[in-house]
């Protein structure tokens, strides 16, 4: 099966394979975990709210997205994002969104919605005395979640929020069906261009694997290093 | 002068009724020692000085402002009194200069030189200023809850609250926090203090509350109290707790 394999291609493939496909990935993957987090961050508070209008809405967000396929949720953003935008800003017509910002919109609502669960149970990990406490000195329920139930919550969960973050990396490879060259789009191109699907495909996955595991390596040996003593 | 007024407060947990009608109240520059069985609601009571737990029924004024108002601005209520709590709480992410900085910078506004400045002779006060670089994880609970005791201190309180500060510590541990709280109140700071350690109430307090089942059962001074309670009930309380 490998005899006639071909690395040659493989290693012609590998400054556009890296430098504009895994350019385009990293980024992506990093963009939509900053947008996910800050606004996960929103929902979790919206959720916890004792305003039931607000955590009925971010419930409702969070269960809207957890029950709809990645996949569709790209494609439907891809078509519709335009249209949205010409209703939001009065343009005659709809108006062109490239494929980056709307993939990168929409993996920043749709992992939004894992990240709110994540820091939603950060955030119900402090013990409820540390409110009572900062409380009791006299600062206000924005400056309590701010500087002590925040800043525990993210210790708590920072392996787990950069656990979510390996998986939307493998995620984001789901941009190919807006023929975006991310890693595993300009694998593809290669492999359809020069019929190397074997050797292409089989790259990719071993790339796909080494940055996963290796990263979730050093997730576990951060866990032992951030745990907070009590 | 009253620094701290309970007036006829009481407060329920849906059907359960943890405050029944209790009045007591706490005069400047006075030491009150509140103690009863576990469950009886010493530390809702406590609460409710500085608003950290909502009322039904009745009014409580704290240094002149009425902390069952709804008008009352109560972060600015709260930063005038001290609390201190049986698990301590202090803030495990932060170092110790850095928990007793925090309230300093944030609710009243000091600079971040003179919140340290001031940390640090609060610090050293409590005896622990080799250790303001360290996280509370790192300390004992005696030295925690002396921390703690710091970091209310900070603020300038007018009064200080305490919810069992010794029952979380081990035996060896009790002293050194107990001496911090007698020496205060020796210095005539206004003090309210849920405990059972009748040593410290003997030494520094004016007054005892006792609490049975949500209701205040006897208020007396110090020397009646432990001479001859008046209910059957603190009797066996007192007999219990000093038997050991
Ligand atoms: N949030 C709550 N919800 C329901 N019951 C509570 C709550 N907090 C306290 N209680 C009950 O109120 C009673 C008094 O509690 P507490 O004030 O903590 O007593 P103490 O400090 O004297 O031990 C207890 O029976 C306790 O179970
Ligand atoms: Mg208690």
């Amino acid at each position: 099966m490998f005899a006639g394999f071909d690395f040659d291609v493989i290693v012609r493939a590998l400054p556009y394979l890296f430098l504009d496909g895994m350019a385009f990935t990293l980024t992506l993957t990093v963009l939509a975990t900053l947008g996910g987090i800050v606004l996960g961050t929103l929902l979790a508070l919206m959720r916890l709210s004792r305003f039931a209008v607000l955590s009925t809405f971010a419930a409702s967000y969070v269960n809207l997205m957890r029950s709809l396929p990645l996949v569709l949720v790209i494609f439907w953003f891809y078509f519709l994002m335009p249209y949205v935008g010409q209703w939001v800003t009065g343009a005659a017509n709809p108006v062109r969104v490239g494929p980056f910002w709307s993939s990168l919109v929409t993996f920043t609502l749709f992992e939004a919605s894992y990240f709110c669960e994540i820091i939603r149970s950060g955030i119900q990990s402090v013990p409820r005395g540390q409110v009572m406490a900062s409380q009791a000195m006299g600062m206000t329920t924005a400056q309590t979640m701010g500087y002590v139930i925040l800043p525990q919550a993210f210790r708590n969960m920072l392996p787990i929020l950069l656990t979510q973050t390996i998986v939307l990396f493998q995620d984001t490879s789901l941009v190919y069906v807006l023929s975006i060259t991310d890693f595993l789009g300009a694998a593809a191109k290669v492999a359809q261009r020069d019929g190397r699907l074997l050797e292409m495909y089989l790259f990719a996955a071993l790339v796909y694997f080494a940055i996963s595991f290796t990263a979730s390596f050093f997730v576990r040996r951060l866990q032992r290093r951030v745990a907070i003593v009590r | 002068m009253s620094m701290i007024a309970i007036k006829q407060v009481s407060k329920s947990y849906g059907d359960f009724q943890v405050l029944k009608n209790c009045s007591t109240e706490v005069a400047k520059g006075e030491v009150v020692v509140v103690c009863g069985p576990s469950g009886s609601g010493k530390s809702t009571l406590i609460k409710t000085v500085n608003g950290l737990e909502p009322i039904n029924q009745g009014e409580i004024v704290v240094d002149g402002t009425t902390v069952t108002d709804k008008a009352t601005n109560l972060p600015q209520l709260r930063s005038r009194v001290g609390m201190v709590f049986q698990h301590f709480e202090l803030f495990p992410h932060l170092s110790i200069a850095e928990n007793l900085a925090l309230a300093q910078m944030k609710v009243l506004k000091r600079s971040r030189a003179e919140a340290l400045a001031k940390g640090a002779a609060l610090l050293a006060r409590v005896g622990l200023s080799a250790h303001a670089d360290k996280f509370p994880g790192q300390l004992s609970g005696g030295q925690q809850q002396r921390v703690a005791i710091a970091r209310a201190l900070a603020m300038d309180p007018v009064v200080m609250l305490f919810d069992e500060p010794t029952s979380a510590l081990d035996p060896e541990m009790v002293t050194e926090v107990l001496d911090v709280m007698v020496e205060l109140a020796n210095e005539g700071m206004t003090m309210m203090v849920v405990t059972h350690e009748m040593g410290f109430a003997r030494k520094v307090a004016n007054r005892v509350v006792f609490m049975d089942a949500g209701e205040v059962v006897e208020d007396a001074d110090k020397e009646a109290f432990f001479a001859e309670p008046r209910s059957e009930r603190a009797r066996q309380f007192l007999s219990k707790i000093l038997a050991h």
